[in-house]
């Protein structure tokens, strides 16, 4: 380029576009802008408080709709709610936390994610709160509490609604082939030959995504050894995953993958996309273990698979000779709502107020079952009946309430850091590019991490 | 960046009174270094830094020295992650230099048909590389893609859950992305190629083939090796097409650097060992400029058409 072709205004112009670039770019990364700019709560009104949450049906509606039911009572004590999708929020909240810049109420799913905030001291301790609440405890599901709770103390308020996994099945497909839903672990394995022989998958499955395929083993590990082979995990203990009952578990996973038992390209598929349901309604696949979340969608968009009663559901078969309890499930005891260490006095006292009138009130709980979920509320079995899925919603109230043992989902429970490693070592063990003793040698490095 | 500074030409040009032209456009890089050095070189020296520490990306930065960089070292995710880096660079520069070369020579012809194919072939270069693999991925589906839809065995694979298959499902979408980009470049490369080249050799007798290997090909010596450039430092950086189409999967079969550090920091919140990953692409990516600088023989200002 010549430079005399450069002129002083062209330069100028550039320079002035470089700054605006630059003003724009730092605009991006200042965060949600007018609803969140708050961040630590202590702006505008005293009590004022903010509160990030998910998207997403159903339960957007009803998040929003308790919020604003506060904000009515309580025209001096706002809370201002901003939205996140799934995926873009674990991001999101981690890095806000980091920055120091975390909403009042901060959603979460407890377990090991709560941990690693709890180390960081960025959340409020609520043991002493809720001995002075005793009432807002004793309503809930006691089992919720267990992923609140970090060595001892509570960190969260257990929130929404319980969602453990079940066993559905397609009942056309059953009648076709003449079977009876599996009884036992033998039985699914006998199933497998009969469905591929009449040309449709046994079992659906998104095993992109990694955690779909942990929740075979989680079954697997507690009908074989009961919930103390993962009890061992999680207490950090040497080897724990090298337990007879861990290895057993392991290999009879592999070996319904080696029996064609999961769909074909299982594990190009992701459970984000609702493809593993659709395999089940759209009648290509027989049955799939997946979280009582997932009856919304199927009644939505099966057309009338759901509504024709051509869902099949149950708790998870027994595994022959194995030690586990029949009624012990594994899924998400609840979500779960915590309050920023760093905010100010005023909004914590806010945050408070919402959990003891307005989180899991009346209305919220009744907006809950319509959509076809439990809440973890004590005592809703009752309203259930009167609802169009009442007996979905009965089976999932009874399978909550009744089990020994819930317990939360591993890659939930476990810290990040753990999870991932043991999501990446279930990808390769269901790629089959690593024997259970691989498995094994693997994950035992990373326990107590 | 070198057109900012252009080599002052000699004895042609006097010399101004505002006391040397190269001084007064020198310092008109400046806003490009100080957008440079604000957001690239800070950054840099902050991700050299927290490979240092241990940092979930919540806590408090604990400095650990080399506590990140061995446990990334040792750990045999990183060689295979590198495996992978290689194997997707090698086969995209394979696929992509050949095809986009002759695509080019091709479209750089002037007829009407050729502007019209060329209009169609850029297409790809519109799409975002998010949309892109969302779309083979719905296409590719073994149970609701296109093979299921139409009843063609052959497409019915398991494309993207059989390692093999998917580092080939890779390649392929990244260069269909990517081969109208750089047909572009060799598309106006072969038209600033001096007529008069051909015209002599038309005249000596030489016939099309030989005119390609012997004028076209090595006129287009820097394109290519400017092309090359941008096909292997990019594919060092492929993610969103990756992260859409497979995750690194299956298992870890198409997990490359980008991939794994990102698995690493934000999944794994193990920000230090991700930082550690990070330098280690900014190293990689250097030396692989740097090496095809060296190919390129000396300085790439030289002249071509010494003597034309």
């Amino acid at each position: 380029m010549d430079p005399k072709t450069l002129s002083r205004r062209n330069f100028l112009g550039l320079a002035a576009g470089t700054a605006a670039t630059v003003a724009l770019a730092s605009c991006g990364s200042s965060g949600p802008s007018d609803k969140g700019s708050s961040g630590g709560g202590g702006s505008a009104a005293a009590g004022a408080a903010t509160y990030w949450f998910l998207t997403g049906a159903p339960g957007e509606k009803i998040r929003q709709g308790s919020v604003d039911r506060f904000n009515q009572a309580n025209p001096n004590a706002k809370i201002t709610a901003t939205t996140f999708a799934n995926d873009a929020y674990k991001t999101k909240i981690k890095t806000a936390i980091g920055a120091g810049q975390a909403p009042t109420i901060i959603w979460g799913w407890g377990g090991g994610g709560l941990r690693s905030y709890v180390q960081a001291s960025q959340v409020e301790d609520l043991t002493s709160w809720f001995a002075e609440n005793a009432a807002v405890k004793d309503r809930l599901f006691p089992s919720s509490f267990g992923a609140a709770t970090i060595d001892g103390k509570i960190y969260a308020m257990p929130a929404e609604t319980v969602q453990p996994i079940v066993l559905y099945w397609n009942k056309k497909l059953f009648d076709k082939v003449g079977a009876e839903p599996p009884q036992s672990w033998d039985d699914l394995m006998s199933l497998v030959p009969k469905f591929n022989s009449a040309g449709v998958a046994p079992i659906s499955l998104g095993g992109q995504s990694r955690w779909t395929n942990m929740m075979w083993l989680e079954f697997l590990f507690d009908r074989i050894g009961g919930p103390e082979v993962f009890q061992a995990v999680f207490d950090g203990e040497k080897d724990a995953w090298s337990n007879p009952a861990s290895i057993q578990g392991l290999t009879k996973a592999q070996e319904l993958i080696k029996a064609n038992g999961f769909v074909k390209g299982f594990s190009s598929i992701t459970a984000d996309s609702n493809a593993d349901q659709a395999l089940l309604y759209t009648g290509k696949a027989a049955m799939m273990l997946h979280g009582t979340w997932t009856y919304g969608n199927m009644k939505e968009a099966g057309g009338d698979f759901v509504s024709g009663g051509n869902l099949g559901y149950m708790n998870f078969p027994a595994v022959d000779g194995g030690k586990g309890d029949l009624s012990n499930t594994v899924g998400n005891p609840g979500q779960y709502y915590s309050i920023s260490s760093k905010a100010t006095p005023e909004a914590k006292e806010t945050a408070k107020k919402f959990f003891a009138t307005a989180v899991l009130s009346d209305a919220e709980v009744k907006e809950w079952t319509d959509n076809g979920a439990i809440p973890i509320v004590k005592g809703t079995n009752s309203q259930l009946s009167a609802s169009k899925d009442a007996d979905f919603l009965t089976f999932v109230y009874d399978t909550a309430s009744g089990a020994k043992v819930f317990a939360q989902s591993w890659d939930q429970a476990l810290s990040p850091t753990a999870a991932e490693k043991l999501l990446d070592n279930i990808a390769k063990l269901f790629q089959l590019s690593i024997t259970p003793q691989q498995f094994a040698d693997n994950m035992n490095q990373v326990i107590g991490q | 960046m070198t057109t900012l500074a252009p080599p002052a030409a000699p004895g042609t040009r006097r010399t101004t009174s505002t006391g040397g032209r190269s001084g007064s456009v020198a310092w008109m890089a400046l806003p490009a270094l100080l957008v440079f050095i604000a957001f690239g070189v800070v950054p840099l020296l902050g991700v050299l830094f927290l490979s240092f520490t241990s940092w979930d990306g919540i806590g408090v930065i604990k400095p650990t020295g080399l506590v990140s960089w061995r446990a990334v070292l040792a750990d045999p995710g990183l060689l295979h992650a590198l495996w992978v880096t290689f194997v997707i660079m090698a086969l995209s520069w394979l696929v992509q230099t050949p095809a986009s070369l002759l695509l080019g020579v091709f479209l750089a012809g002037h007829q009407r048909y050729r502007e019209f194919l060329a209009v169609l072939f850029f297409i790809p270069l519109l799409l975002s590389s998010a949309a892109i693999a969302i779309t083979y991925k719905a296409l590719l589906d073994p149970n609701f893609g296109l093979g299921a839809g139409l009843h063609i065995p052959l497409l019915v694979q398991d494309w993207l859950g059989e390692a093999r298959l998917a580092m080939g499902v890779i390649i392929f979408v990244v260069s269909w992305q990517f081969i109208p980009f750089h047909t572009l470049i060799y598309q106006g490369a072969v038209r600033q190629i001096p007529r008069s080249m051909y015209e002599a050799a038309q005249l000596d007798g030489a016939g099309r083939v030989r005119m390609f290997f012997r004028i076209t090909l090595p006129q287009l010596k820097y394109t290519i090796i400017t092309s090359s450039t941008l096909m292997v430092v990019g594919s060092l950086v492929f993610f969103d097409l990756i992260f859409v189409l497979t995750e690194g999967g299956p298992g870890d079969a198409t997990r490359n650097l980008a991939l794994d550090m990102y698995k690493r920091g934000f999944q794994a919140n193990l920000m230090g060992q991700a930082s550690a990953i990070a330098v280690i692409l900014v190293l990689v990516a250097l030396a692989l400029a740097l090496l095809l600088r060296r190919i390129g023989g000396g300085s790439s200002s030289t002249s071509q058409l010494e003597g034309v």
